[in-house]
């Protein structure tokens, strides 16, 4: 794997992570991060997305007038995120039932448009393409970790399995009713901020 | 940016391929994935009522097996309480009760369900024997933050509950008003009266636990007040004359007449 393709799938997971240091894309991480199940399917889902728009884009990057390039992108972007919606119905009724809304609001991503605008407009199709599956894994990292903390501490499980017994299921763990709620992501979201810029220190912006 | 590609009909045209290629594709997804995607919706269904029937571990992996030869679907008209000709497969309470030619508003809308369509699908199911076993009743009531839609399933005296089972695509609080799926409060209903010996509506979701020995209630949902009172009223509203109440009456007749073969 040549270094630029390595920078462009892994660069957005930790060194430019769009949650992290870009700061895109956090309100659908508020909102899908209640159980490590959605989060995936989420993150898959922006992967696709991401991944595909930064392609299509990439390959009519020289037709496209500059007048009308932000419509044209978002034409795209939507007709993606309808597709995902579609299959997602077709292949995972259960998930698609409570991810339905939020796989809709993919199109306001700031991530999917952000990346389209950024990256693909300049770059070849190919490396677009890693750029957008480097990015959705970067925001599905950060939503698997916020994810993994809700879950076990709000409802004592990881991916539904039981690891801390509940006191309503006759176990000795009183779930914490704030990190049900979808704000409480803000407090582990500043965390993982917190850490990454302790870990690498060029992260944190000069006043 | 050339400048070429700048004229007003150039853009115009590529605009219009664009929204031509998108458009394709969405409606290639939608009408071909169509098919799995109802098929989906359908067995969802079944396994719900196949759940209030208490019959999901029988059914195993067979739903669509099980549910064929144990469920008989019927459509009643609510105000008569009579069983009618109708299409149940394609039965959609919430598509009727935006037909104003089929819905009526409720005097005392308890459930908060705005209109209500006159006409429901009830469900019946056989014992092995084929003999009537156990008679699922849908309801739609609001809980917390939107309408919730739900199964009962009753014992044929129409007054003992077996269960009461929600369909998972509601808008309540995880946690605290989802817990309505959590098995062992699904587990509490089972033997609970709908009615006193009076044939009054007496069902209801105790704050603080029900008394051991109440056989009308049942222990409210902690830190979720409104969704347990959303349960209560969606209970007595579809249990009162404005719901199954004519038919629940009634159904001493049907079966008198032999109205279920």
């Amino acid at each position: 794997m040549s270094s630029d393709t390595k920078k462009a799938l892994f660069g957005p997971v930790v060194d430019n992570n769009p949650i992290a240091l870009q700061v895109l894309g956090v309100c659908s991480a508020l909102a899908v991060t209640s159980s490590m199940a959605n989060a995936l399917v989420m993150t898959l889902a922006v992967m696709v997305v991401t991944a595909f728009s930064n392609l299509f884009i990439s390959l009519i990057r020289n037709q496209i007038p500059s007048s009308v390039r932000i419509i044209v992108q978002m034409a795209i972007i939507a007709s993606l995120v309808i597709v995902v919606d579609q299959v997602l119905k077709a292949f995972s009724y259960a998930l698609s039932q409570e991810l339905s809304v939020f796989i809709g609001l993919i199109i306001t991503n700031c991530i999917v448009m952000g990346r389209a605008e950024a990256f693909a407009m300049k770059e070849k199709p190919g490396i677009s393409f890693l750029d957008g599956l480097g990015n959705g894994l970067g925001y599905g990292a950060v939503l698997m970790v916020v994810a993994f903390f809700r879950e076990l501490l709000a409802f004592g499980t990881i991916f539904g399995l039981e690891v801390l017994p509940l006191v309503q299921n006759g176990g000795w763990y009183q779930g914490n009713g704030l990190l049900v709620l979808p704000f409480s992501s803000f407090f582990v979201i500043g965390l993982i901020i917190w850490a990454i810029r302790q870990w690498k220190p060029e992260q944190v912006e000069k006043d | 940016m050339s400048s070429s590609k700048e004229t007003f009909g150039k853009t115009l045209i590529f605009v219009f391929i664009v929204c031509l290629v998108c458009a394709a594709l969405v409606s290639i997804s939608a009408v071909g994935l169509k098919p799995l995607q109802q098929a989906n919706k359908l067995l969802d269904k079944q396994t719900k009522i196949l759940e209030a029937a208490g019959l999901l571990e029988t059914a195993g992996t067979d739903i669509l097996g099980t549910y064929n030869n144990r469920v008989i679907a019927k459509m009643i008209d609510l105000d008569s309480g009579e069983i009618i000709e109708g299409d149940t497969d394609m039965f959609d309470e919430r598509r009727d009760s935006r037909d104003l030619t089929k819905s009526s508003k409720p005097k005392n809308d308890i459930a908060g369900i705005n209109r209500r369509a006159n006409n429901a699908v009830i469900y019946f199911v056989n014992n092995e024997q084929g003999q009537l076993d156990t008679i699922v009743l849908p309801i739609i009531g609001s809980g917390l933050w939107d309408l919730m839609y739900g199964f009962v399933g009753m014992a044929s005296d129409l007054n003992t509950v077996k269960s009461v089972v929600y369909s998972a695509d509601f808008k309540e609080t995880p946690g605290l008003g989802a817990e309505v799926l959590n098995p062992r409060w699904k587990a509490l209903w089972p033997g609970k009266k709908i009615f006193n010996s009076a044939g009054e509506i007496k069902v209801k979701l105790v704050k603080g636990g029900a008394k051991k020995g109440d056989v009308h209630g049942v222990d409210a949902l902690s830190g979720a007040t409104l969704t347990s009172n959303g349960v209560t009223k969606t209970l007595a509203f579809w249990f009162g004359d404005e719901g199954y109440g004519p038919f629940i009456s009634n159904f001493p007749n049907i079966v008198k007449q032999g109205g279920l073969k």
